[in-house]
């Protein structure tokens, strides 16, 4: 180890830049900077009948709910697995949130508001218990077990709302997505809840630990005496839970449950926030603090663009490209393919005259 | 062949055989139940209506059959019918050469897929996934808006109807079952068509038997991204317009298709005629929902999902057994 100044400060930064969460990191304040010439007050924000107000707690506030589900994808995607399903989750505990209220005599209770919720959420560890059992017990490909509830859910939360959209006239029920609490979106502090509560019990207990190893080698595991059957019900249980708390934030947000419309492709974006993060889809490792980011990521870079004024559908090629970048980075293959043509541009320019190259690099 | 082989051969069809009774018992009931519905016309409306979903449906056999997923289909289906709709309309190309460009291109993004999957090793579902963005976005960057076709070929093709006794079929129809009876050929009959079972069945044991893996996964790729593209052409001729919006959730109905079909989503085993009859129950089910008149379309969904559910539990069930 050289100890020379210069040598230091090239430690410090290789130190930086290894860090799982710089990329992610990097990339979200580029697209804020980026922001700024659009928007010379993008920064600003200001206090207005004792709520907090700018461009930046918008991206917190609309951002809650992709947060949230893209919270319970990382943790199955820590399995090895991957859900499908949020989607039609979000869909279906907003709607029969939304229904139960609309249909009780006294909407603006706190008693129904919290039957509501106890409903939704009730009805959401049931799918999560479906998807869980599915995968855990029956072995089914996680993509293919939590498609079917993909497909067949949509089709629920439709025959929950009949088709129609169901509107409600609730205050309890609005705080969830629309409120404020202590100036700040009552949602933001939802899921700021919800990230710290899975960072405590998955970083401070086995748990994460656990599920890592359930990822990264479901035998080996299975052999130093993991349940792995349970651990992996319990991971989809989470994210339909996850998901559920996200659909009632977006149907409380605006005050409505459309089966048809509600949390359609979030399980995409809450995917692509999960390999943002530097989470690996192959399993065993994962990012709580880079899945947020990465969601923020989306969440910034949809408010881009609707500021900057091009169709907001074009951003799908926009994702397209970050998703096979982001991939081909994590993906072993490429990175030896890279590491083996940065040596030999360098071996052929420094040390022209070294032996056969060993074939060490493909290990990396 | 001894017991054992033919038993296990046995076995390995029946979820072929459950979708057979399924489709015939469901005929048979409608029959009874609504009038009209014993016609041989309603059977080649199944044609008519799902000619696109069964072109796809039988290149994500192929995709299926070795082991991989994909995931793109429905947005390629939704680029080539906006291709084709821009080009005819807003730059006044003549069709012929306008369709062969889309399926060229459906053709070659699905080569390239196939080979970013082989080559970086990054697992089907997501460079899939990237593509199903790529394309649904680059259908926003030609248009928001849906482009509706006056091409007085394109009205042809749509309106022509080929008399078959009392009865008529579509042309769509009829390109769909020279696909299918084409995927037939090849998948079961051609070199490539044993490459596709064994990269399915064990792509180490492939790749020590010197079979071409990287070969057999690019063009199987390919062949999904050609199915679509044609899929996107048929619906053209259907709906007479390029959308961004068309065949959304294709890609699921296509998926269900094949597994009803009783091709094991794990790969290897499998039959393209089973995508057919796949494809025939799920039009059935709509068929069925739009007769009885009472039910409304999301119950579609939920016996799409409902069925699914028994297939894949049942493909369990025999894979676990023969283990």
């Amino acid at each position: 180890m050289s100890t020379t100044p210069a040598a230091d400060r090239a430690g410090a930064v290789k130190a930086v830049t290894r860090n799982r969460l710089f990329w992610p990191a990097a990339v979200l304040a580029v697209l804020l900077v980026a922001n700024l010439a659009f928007t010379p007050d993008f920064f600003a924000v200001r206090l207005q009948g004792g709520h907090l107000y700018g461009s930046l707690i918008d991206i917190l506030h609309f951002g809650a709910p992709l947060i949230l589900v893209s919270l319970g994808m990382t943790l199955v995607i820590a399995t090895g697995g991957i859900d499908l399903s949020v989607g039609s989750t979000v869909a279906i505990a907003g709607a029969l949130a939304c229904l139960h209220i609309s249909e009780s005599t006294d909407p603006g209770g706190l008693g129904t508001v919290l039957t509501a919720l106890g409903i939704a959420l009730g009805a959401a560890v049931l799918l999560g218990a479906v998807n869980g059992l599915l995968v855990a017990r029956a072995g089914v490909q996680p993509i293919i077990a939590t498609l079917i509830l993909m497909v067949a859910g949509r089709g629920v939360a439709q025959l929950i709302t009949d088709g129609q959209i169901i509107t409600v006239t609730s205050d309890p029920y609005k705080l969830i997505g629309g409120g404020y609490w202590l100036t700040v979106p009552f949602a933001v502090l939802l899921a700021a809840a919800v990230v710290l509560a899975a960072v405590l019990l998955t970083r401070s207990t086995a748990l994460g630990l656990l599920l890592e190893s359930v990822g990264g080698n479901p035998v080996a595991s299975r052999l130093v005496g993991i349940r792995a059957t349970r651990l992996i019900a319990l991971v989809y249980v989470f994210s339909a839970l996850c998901a559920a708390l996200a659909g009632l934030m977006v149907s409380s947000n605006v005050s409505a449950a459309d089966g048809n419309n509600a949390g359609l492709w979030i399980e995409l974006d809450a995917i692509l926030a999960v390999v943002l993060g530097g989470t690996s889809l192959n399993g065993g490792r994962f990012s709580i603090g880079g899945t947020v980011l990465g969601a923020l990521i989306i969440q910034t870079l949809a408010t881009t663009v609707y500021t900057i004024g091009v169709p907001p559908e074009t951003t799908l090629v926009f994702k397209a490209f970050v998703v096979i970048a982001v991939c081909l980075v994590q993906s072993p293959v490429f990175r030896a393919k890279l590491a083996a043509r940065g040596s030999r541009v360098r071996r052929t320019t420094d040390r022209p005259y070294v032996a056969a190259p060993t074939d060490r690099e493909v290990g990396a | 062949m001894n017991v054992h082989a033919l038993t296990a051969r046995l076995r390995g069809q029946i979820p072929l055989l459950v979708t057979a009774v399924l489709l015939v018992s469901m005929f048979g009931v409608g029959s009874v139940q609504y009038d009209g519905f014993f016609s041989g016309q309603v059977v080649l409306n199944l044609l008519i209506d799902n000619a696109f979903l069964l072109v796809v449906a039988v290149g994500m056999t192929f995709v299926v059959l070795t082991g991989g997923i994909d995931l793109s289909v429905g947005a390629v289906v939704a680029l080539s019918t906006m291709v084709s709709a821009w080009l005819v309309e807003r730059h006044g190309w003549p069709p012929l050469l306008v369709i062969p460009l889309v399926l060229l291109m459906g053709t070659a993004g699905g080569w390239l897929m196939g080979w970013i999957i082989h080559v970086f090793e990054i697992q089907p579902f997501i460079v899939t996934l990237a593509g199903m963005f790529l394309a649904r976005g680059l259908c926003y960057t030609i248009s928001i808006e849906s482009i509706s076709i006056t091409d007085p070929q394109y009205t042809a093709m749509a309106q022509t109807r080929i008399p078959l006794g009392s009865l008529f079929v579509s042309p769509s129809a009829l390109i769909a079952l020279l696909v299918v009876a084409a995927g037939f050929v090849v998948l079961h009959h051609t070199r490539l068509g044993r490459n596709v079972y064994a990269l399915g069945g064990s792509e180490q044991s492939a790749l020590l038997m010197g079979l071409p893996v990287q070969r057999t996964r690019t063009t199987v790729y390919a062949i999904s991204g050609f199915c679509s593209a044609l899929g996107g052409v048929l619906l053209t001729f259907y709906m007479l317009s390029g959308y961004g919006l068309h065949a959304v959730g294709l890609e699921l109905d296509a998926i269900a298709a094949v597994v009803i079909g009783g091709t094991l989503l794990t790969g290897g085993s499998g039959y393209l005629l089973g995508t057919l009859l796949g494809v025939l129950v799920l039009g059935l089910i709509q068929t069925v929902i739009s007769f009885q008149g009472t039910l409304s379309s999301w119950w579609t969904r939920i016996v799409i999902g409902a069925l699914l559910f028994v297939f894949i539990v049942l493909q369990r069930l025999i894979t676990g057994r023969r283990r």
